[in-house]
């Protein structure tokens, strides 16, 4: 995330560097005050995302500004996306994404190692399909 | 051939089904051609009507053919555990559906059927993408006991088991219904808003007059809206049979559907502004995948809120509600409001918001215009939400989700204290854990088989 928000401003200061190098000066310390609040955004942001596996359920708990917290019992779960984007390809990482039979239940967990995230959906598809209950 | 147990041979609609079907179709065909015809005759005589009433009767004619030959190549038969359908002449299909996940049967009648003797038996079932069967048309008196064995076969019973003895719960007067209808936001807005371009029209005739168009197809949208609901619900009567309940409703169109019990998500209570000093209030019902998309383009598998009781008096719907839902109590108990400080939050919500929770339902009530309650069975929830935005954690509150299969509305415990609403959420989670490994609660609520 990070990666993809900086590169767009760095772009702009060697291009405004080699156009103009009276605004140079000036820009530097610019990229770097914002850098370092979207750093920190950002950071925040991903310490706020957790999720824990408990006994009936799965937890996922995200959000900074708006936080939330997801409770989905295995027994509901219908079905579990595993999806990577290119930025998560280049990476190594993945997002593991569950559905219920509610269109509102939002429980995902993006950023999870490649690996991690198929053995999560794995042990919650097997959970949940000897939890399965009808509608 | 030898049907096999349960099953029955290969079956043909009835011999008017493509009067029914293509009917309308020609009658709006005549309806445009023969204005037409009356406008093209000449001074010259009949001469010049024969081509084109020869194109027309040629359209006509080729239409009747594609409707008889549609007709004559469907065909269906119970067959072992599944109902079949064939259809199709040039692209030839053949519907399987399993028995065992048919979730509702509905009778429908359109007018021209009602007519002539006729009635769809509409099949709807579980699952993502499931098969939805029509079999239009069979005769009025053969659609219920297709109905009948159907839905015996669906259950696990025998095939010859006769439709369970429906006891009448209420009926909904006409009166009512036109008065409760014509009562609600979208007939009065146009009206208030047409009454409001008459007097401009009156005081400033210029511009007045040419807004006047533009408000007369809003009112006229309005009164087609009225008139296709009192058409929809017009002469409804709810009837409980054993392993649901039967709805009968409709003016020229008839429609007898099933709500089986198991199959009901969530309810909700609801009263708009204007029913409040006659104390009618509104029952819809949030069912599991009863139609099926028309363009497929629906994600979330077509859920559907259904009209349970369209207007009654407050003890029929709580009487109603009761049948639904046993010992579910709409009244809310002390502490269910949120504290004080959600004004601020939700400042126009604030005067009925609450929610509470028992044994086995959630319940959440919200709106100041219009009051609405919403019942969910704790062994219906799917998912349960915490959410706080920065406005709700600077007052220390925090709204609760309580998301369910229905699609149109979760309950939601908005706006609760911090402490509370996460004692909340644990809570719930509990009680829905345990509500979901309990047994079904009634005998009539086991009636169902589960998807």
């Amino acid at each position: 995330m990070l990666a993809v928000v900086l590169s767009p401003l760095l772009g702009a200061a060697i291009a405004t560097a080699l156009l103009a190098p009276s605004l140079y000066a000036l820009l530097i310390p610019a990229v770097v005050v914002l850098s370092a609040l979207i750093w920190s955004v950002e950071r925040g942001r991903y310490r706020s995302w957790g999720y824990a596996e408990r006994e009936d359920d799965l937890i996922v708990h995200r959000g900074l500004l708006f936080r939330r917290t997801s409770v989905v019992p295995y027994g509901r779960m219908q079905f579990i996306d595993v999806t990577a984007g290119p930025v998560d390809r280049v990476f190594g990482l993945a997002t593991v994404q569950l559905h219920t039979a509610a269109a509102a239940t939002d429980a995902r967990i993006p950023g999870l190692l490649r690996r991690d995230a198929e053995q999560l959906r794995d042990r919650l598809a097997s959970v949940g399909e000897a939890r399965a209950t009808g509608l | 051939m030898i049907a096999p147990p349960g099953g029955t041979d290969w079956r043909r609609l009835h011999p008017l089904t493509p009067l029914v079907r293509f009917g309308r179709l020609i009658l709006a065909v005549a309806l445009i051609t023969v204005p037409y015809l009356e406008s093209s005759r000449s001074p010259r005589g009949k001469f010049e009507l024969f081509y084109p009433v020869l194109v027309w009767a040629a359209l006509i004619g080729l239409g009747t053919i594609g409707a008889i030959v549609s007709w004559a190549v469907t065909r269906w038969r119970i067959e072992g555990a599944d109902l079949r359908i064939e259809s199709g002449f040039i692209r030839r299909q053949s519907v399987r559906i399993p028995l065992s996940r048919i979730q509702a049967v509905d009778i429908v009648a359109p007018l021209i059927a009602r007519v002539l003797g006729l009635a769809e038996v509409r099949v709807v079932s579980a699952g993502r993408g499931g098969e939805h069967g029509r079999l239009a048309y069979l005769t009025a008196q053969e659609a219920p006991a297709v109905r009948a064995r159907l839905l015996a076969l669906a259950h696990g019973l025998s095939a010859e088991t006769p439709e369970p003895p429906a006891v009448p719960l209420l009926h909904v007067d006409n009166g009512r219904l036109i008065a409760g209808l014509s009562m609600r936001a979208h007939v009065l807005v146009p009206l208030a808003v047409m009454v409001v371009a008459i007097v401009s029209a009156v005081i400033a005739p210029g511009p007045g007059v040419a807004a006047l168009g533009s408000v007369l197809t809003i009112v006229v949208g309005a009164g087609v809206a009225l008139v296709r609901a009192f058409n929809e619900d017009f002469d409804f009567s709810i009837n409980e049979a054993g392993d649901g309940l039967r709805l009968d409703r409709g003016l020229l169109q008839r429609r007898h559907e099933t709500i089986p019990f198991g199959r009901i998500q969530a309810v909700r209570l609801m009263q708009p502004l204007l029913w409040r000093p006659f104390g009618w209030w509104r029952l819809e019902v949030d069912v599991a995948r009863q139609h099926a998309p028309r363009d497929g383009s629906d994600q979330g598998g077509g859920q559907q809120a259904r009209t349970l009781v369209p207007v009654a008096p407050r003890a029929h719907v709580l009487w109603v509600l009761a049948r639904v839902f046993p010992d579910a109590g709409i009244a809310p108990p002390a502490g269910a409001e949120p504290p004080a400080r959600a004004l601020l939050k939700a400042p126009l919500s604030y005067h009925y918001l609450a929610a509470w929770y028992g044994n086995r339902y959630v319940y959440a009530r919200t709106g100041r215009v219009q009051q609405a309650t919403v019942v969910v069975p704790l062994a219906k929830i799917q998912s349960l939400r915490l959410r706080q935005g920065p406005v709700q954690r600077w007052l220390r509150l925090a709204t609760l989700d309580v998301d369910t299969a229905g699609r149109r509305w979760g309950a939601s415990a908005r706006c609760r204290d911090e402490a509370e609403a996460q004692r909340m959420l644990w809570e719930l989670t509990e009680r829905a854990r345990l509500a979901r490994h309990a047994p079904a609660p009634s005998a009539t609520a086991a009636a169902v088989a589960p998807a």
